[in-house]
């Protein structure tokens, strides 16, 4: 019983690596063969994971690989996706702020810590 | 196309002295133990990258002037200019100094071009003495022309690290000491590089161009100097310069050496090699003169090259035009 | 020379450069993203466990694992390693969130030199900004798609 549950998280973990790691080599391979920046990049897969969300796709391989779907980038165009579909369902406002409520966290976050980091560090110059 | 572009200047205006400094990374490599100054901490007891790189430069010009056993009354003119908008570090160094200043910018050709404006000035007999000076620091070129320093992305193979050094010579009349006998100006290439990583393939062109027009203008062809000096063309670039110039029937690969490709250690981590208004700045100021002082080189082409491209030209998708000027060193 | 002339040798020389490019490290490139950003996606997993067992569900769980995950992005960057991993692990490090923090952070301590108001807070988004954009605008349409089907 408890062999399976280890198990069982194990596997959970195999999911995430290899969905996430998959969608970073997805990347990395646009990024080789392209002049995508780094911007760029962000951009296209939160769009994927808006797109993919809207279409049916994303959410089933949210439920398969979790993290390693959520915390791609294309996760969170999965969670303003999903926000605004589920809004859609209260109403018309719903279905225009839902996006934004449910990023809400994670852009709070970016803004606070990024404010507290200026607070603390400096900038340092590179040697390689 | 056989019109000459090439001044020779008569009275030959002569390099009185020279002066070099850089950081701590350039330290390391082959200008480390000929520059002046080698900076511990890049930040240079300043609290921005752009005082830093100022106060490179105004170190660099002080050092120049000291080194002459010249007073700062006796100096004529400052011909300066680096990287950023508005060619500040060069205009907030100028301001430490009594003697006026000319404003020059070339991107990275701006060591060769004030040379050659400046031996326009002391051969004319303008001005008595000329200081020419530039600068340039990886921090603050890289957080104008690409991102912040803390963004975690990746530089291509092409990509080249620009030199945190500045460098500095005076010119003026005298009777010992290196001559400059003649200079190129440059023509602005543009062979459509939009790729901002590669300036290596974007200069080329420009170096190229200035070399052989040097070459005819002058009627010598490479086996006529003992080294020529291109500014920051990196290894991808140099091995460009060579096939460009070979195929105009010039075979440079012998004698020509890249500021860019020399200046550090291990040129694999470095990718392509240093870039900048500083890294010529520093390689020629240090290394270069010295050597030729030492008789080791007796006749030098110098011919940094320029990228003259902004951001926002990079933005709206234009391609890199390029720039270099030559300048003829003899001992 | 200009116009279709000048064209044609621009193109030649391009091709030409193309030829001398260095090689990009395909393989050892991908490798370095797909592990680092497998890596990044477990730790993401281990934090959604570990809300788990406090008793987070649902969007407080999402919510609570990717605020802990734009923290260590923004921290790492703010010590001056984040870049590092990005130097090694290219896309890896980009994509995951943490990349987004480290988007977000990176300006905002570089630019803080410029003054707290024009240089740290207005241009924290000049990299990320370009994603809040598109996606709130991207979230409205699909919002408003499916609020018309």
């Amino acid at each position: 019983m408890v062999q399976a549950e280890i198990l069982d998280i194990l596997f959970t973990y195999l999911k995430a690596f290899a969905v996430g790691g998959g969608i970073c080599l997805i990347a990395q391979f646009i990024i080789n063969f392209t002049d995508l920046t780094a911007g760029k990049i962000l951009v296209y897969f939160m769009l994927a994971g808006v797109v993919l969300t809207a279409i049916g796709v994303y959410q089933p391989l949210v439920e398969f690989a979790g993290a390693g779907a959520t915390v791609p980038i294309s996760g969170f165009g999965y969670l303003l996706a999903n926000g605004a579909m589920k809004g859609a369902e209260k109403g018309f406002f719903y279905a225009i702020t839902g996006s934004l409520t449910a990023a809400s966290a994670g852009v709070t976050a970016a803004v606070v810590f990024a404010f507290i980091m200026a607070l603390i560090f400096k900038s340092r110059t590179k040697r390689n | 196309m056989n019109k000459s572009n090439t001044v020779f200047f008569k009275n030959a205006p002569r390099i009185l002295s020279s002066a070099a400094v850089c950081g701590s990374k350039e330290s390391e490599g082959i200008i480390g133990s000929y520059a002046d100054i080698t900076l511990a901490d890049d930040m240079f007891g300043e609290s921005t990258y752009e005082k830093a790189e100022c106060k490179m430069l105004s170190s660099a010009i002080s050092l120049v002037i000291e080194k002459s056993g010249l007073k700062e009354e006796n100096i004529d003119v400052l011909l300066s200019g680096d990287l950023l908008n508005q060619i500040i570090s060069a205009s907030f160094a100028a301001r430490d100094f009594t003697f006026p200043f000319l404003g020059l910018y070339s991107a990275c050709s701006t060591m060769s071009e004030s040379i050659l404006l400046g031996a326009a000035l002391v051969d004319g007999g303008y001005v008595k003495t000329a200081v020419c000076a530039t600068g340039s620091h990886f921090a603050s070129a890289e957080r104008q022309y690409r991102y912040p320093l803390e963004l975690g992305c990746t530089r291509p193979p092409q990509a080249q690290w620009t030199v945190t050094g500045a460098g500095g010579l005076l010119l003026g009349r005298s009777d010992k000491g290196i001559r400059v006998t003649c200079g190129t100006m440059g023509r602005v290439c543009d062979f459509g590089v939009t790729d901002v990583n590669n300036m290596g393939a974007a200069m080329a062109p420009a170096a190229a161009d200035t070399i052989i027009r040097h070459f005819r203008d002058t009627q010598t062809g490479p086996e006529d100097f003992d080294l020529i000096l291109t500014g920051d063309l990196g290894a991808l670039g140099s091995r460009i310069v060579k096939d460009l110039t070979w195929e105009k029937g010039f075979d440079i690969s012998n004698n020509h050496v890249d500021c860019g490709e020399i200046i550090y250690k291990v040129i694999e981590s470095e990718f392509q090699g240093g870039s900048g208004a500083g890294c010529s700045a520093t390689v020629l100021n240090s290394y270069i003169l010295t050597k030729m002082n030492a008789g080791l080189y007796k006749r030098v082409l110098f011919a940094a090259t320029g990228a003259l491209l902004s951001t926002v030209s990079s933005g709206q998708g234009e391609s890199i035009p390029c720039i270099s000027h030559a300048v003829r060193l003899e001992v | 020379m200009t116009g279709r002339t000048r064209e044609n040798y621009n193109r030649n020389y391009l091709n030409y450069v193309k030829t001398q490019d260095p090689p990009t490290k395909h393989l050892k490139n991908c490798a370095a993203a797909f592990g680092v950003g497998g890596l990044i996606c477990c730790i993401g997993q281990f934090i959604r466990y570990m809300f788990m067992y406090a008793g987070l569900t649902g969007d407080e769980l999402a919510g609570a694992t990717s605020v802990v995950l734009i923290f260590i992005g923004c921290f790492l960057t703010g010590l001056g390693v984040y870049d590092r991993i990005g130097r090694y692990a290219g896309a890896g490090s980009i994509v995951p969130i943490t990349g987004f923090a480290n988007s977000v952070t990176s300006p905002a301590i570089e630019f803080k030199t410029e003054g707290w108001i024009y240089g740290m807070a207005a241009k924290m988004f000049t990299v990320a900004g370009a994603i809040i954009v598109f996606g709130v605008f991207s979230g409205v349409l699909v919002g408003l798609i499916y609020y018309f089907i």
